[in-house]
């Protein structure tokens, strides 16, 4: 740690003086070694995973009618849960960043609650809501309402469990902005709307759109609660998670092939748009 | 429920005890005792079997395994229950299994395929599908032939599955087309949407049908023996410990195994 005799001036900002040419990284050299073997651990079963792939027979596999089935509902549900975790958890976020009040502990954990819940418990809840002999169920059945065995109760599976990801990461964004640019607009005379639409969102884009990439990618790889829930049939409910589930009873390598079509969506998803907001908050 | 199922197994454990001892007091000593027949001597019996066993035997072999460790004290089984593809796999990949006990004769043909196993397997039950009905009959389901009507909410096993794929064989046989709601990948999420009543009927196994008791009202239908499921028990080939294997598989093809199973609705192989 000692400063080289060619040290930069002390005014000097950003770059520190340790290390001669090269910036101080603030990483210890010890730790690449764990850090070298935790990815190791995430990146080796992929990796296996390939080795596996019987390239051979990896096109038809993937675009047999099943397989396309379930990656085009996938991604179908998908989005509508992820317009649903928007809808309702960019108020809920701004509810809870912005106005403290009796009980918003208790409702913040509820909220984050399904990150932890296993989707299994997440979905025998959402059956005991929206199933037939469910709380909500049975009026919705009256009003001719059928959730149960829907498309529709894939998207409500999804973003039962997508929706934390949308709130925790707008939530820290709010905090993290701060309030003084929207009390600046409101004392030049914005009403609260027009602050939220002019000032708070364009300030949280970025973590607005980090969210809902989270969001999206955990309702494309949601399993448990929509087998609970939802059901599996072909095209209407069976999802590309399902549809790996159930291949792997019978035929191994469309098991394989599946899910390393479902890691590269995922990839994609999330390597593609995910870096953005980082970028951004830098420019 | 629990207490039930506790209390019969007490009493077959203490059942078996009693065979047990007497087996041993007719007989000079323990060392020759023929309790366990052709299995080999008595003493020789210790240590742990590990059986891997079909998930729908779950009841049936942990009663089996308080019976077992009874009549041969010093002996302990474990079980693992799963569907009986994930347990080919496990043991085609190298898992400590001692004896396996498959739901189809087509998984238990994968590991004697393999030439995993030692000597052939034996079938010890046979298992037909029923129909599972919410206890108040919403559908008013009486036949198969009920489930292919309009606006009869159906749930299945998916093809791929050995359920689902006796299904099929039933719906071959009386030309019904069912047009499920659901096919799903294991028959225990079938018997779910029948219990939690989101379903009006699924096809699952009479021993599925007894197992949920009250929770739902089985409908047996006469197609059901056009798809009959055997089910084969058979010793792994790398068990270190292959007496105490063959002396728990012929507890379950014996006497004693064929009462429980067919208490629970198992019929004979």
């Amino acid at each position: 740690m000692t400063p080289s005799p060619d040290a930069s001036p002390a005014g000097s900002p950003g770059a520190s003086p340790v290390g001669g040419g090269h910036g101080y990284s603030g990483v210890p050299r010890w730790l690449y070694l764990p850090a070298a073997a935790g990815a190791l651990f995430v990146m080796l079963p992929l990796v296996a995973m390939l080795v596996k792939v019987n390239w051979g027979q990896f096109i038809p596999l993937v675009t047999s009618a099943a397989s396309l089935d379930a990656l085009g509902l996938s991604l179908r549900t998908s989005a509508a849960s992820t317009v649903v975790c928007l809808v309702f958890g960019v108020p809920l976020a701004m509810v809870l960043a912005r106005r403290p009040f009796r009980g918003q502990r208790l409702l913040r954990a509820f909220v984050l609650l399904p990150l932890v819940l296993p989707p299994v418990v997440g979905g025998i809840a959402l059956l005991y809501t929206f199933g037939r002999q469910g709380l909500l169920g049975k009026s919705l059945e009256l009003a001719g309402v059928q959730i149960a065995f829907s498309t529709t109760a894939v998207v409500l599976a999804q973003a039962f469990v997508a929706l934390p990801f949308l709130v925790v990461s707008l939530e820290g964004s709010l905090r993290t902005a701060g309030k003084r640019y929207e009390a600046v607009a409101a004392t030049l005379g914005a009403g609260p709307t027009t602050v939220l639409r002019r000032v708070t969102l364009p300030l949280v884009m970025p973590g607005l759109v980090s969210g809902a990439v989270l969001s999206f990618a955990r309702s494309l790889g949601e399993f448990g609660a929509t087998l609970t829930f939802a059901g599996s049939l072909q095209g209407v409910t069976r999802t590309l998670p399902l549809e790996i589930y159930l291949e792997r009873e019978a035929d191994a390598d469309a098991a394989v092939a599946l899910s390393l079509l479902l890691v590269a969506v995922a990839v994609a998803v999330v390597g593609l748009s995910y870096r953005k907001p980082g970028r951004q908050v830098a420019a | 429920m629990r207490i039930t199922r506790r209390t019969v197994t007490a009493l077959l454990a203490a059942g078996a005890l009693a065979a047990g001892i007497a087996g041993c007091a007719g007989n000079a000593g323990p060392a020759s005792s023929p309790a366990a027949s052709n299995a080999g001597a008595a003493p020789s019996l210790s240590g742990t079997v590990t059986v891997y066993a079909a998930a729908s035997l779950k009841k049936t072999f942990t009663e089996l395994a308080s019976a077992f460790e009874a009549a041969h004290p010093g002996t302990k089984v474990t079980l693992n229950f799963a569907g009986s593809s994930d347990l080919v796999t496990q043991i085609t990949q190298g898992a400590p299994a001692d004896v396996f006990a498959s739901a189809d004769t087509k998984n238990m043909a994968k590991l004697s395929d393999a030439s995993l196993l030692d000597g052939e397997p034996a079938n010890f039950a046979t298992n037909v599908l029923e129909i599972a009905v919410p206890p108040a009959n919403p559908a008013s389901v009486s036949s198969f032939a009920d489930l292919a009507k309009a606006g009869v909410k159906v749930v299945v096993c998916a093809p791929q599955v050995p359920c689902g794929a006796a299904a099929e064989k039933v719906e071959k046989a009386t030309g019904a087309t069912l047009k499920p709601v659901s096919e799903e990948s294991s028959v225990t999420d079938v018997l779910g949407k029948v219990t939690s009543g989101e379903a009006d009927a699924g096809l699952v196994y009479v021993t599925d049908v007894k197992t949920a008791g009250s929770k739902v009202k089985g409908i047996p239908f006469a197609e059901a023996d056009k798809a009959v499921n055997t089910y084969p028990i058979g010793t792994v080939g790398s068990s270190k410990n292959k007496e105490l294997a063959r002396a728990f598989i012929e507890l379950v093809t014996g006497s004693e195994g064929r009462k429980v199973l067919a208490d629970a609705g198992f019929g004979a192989p």
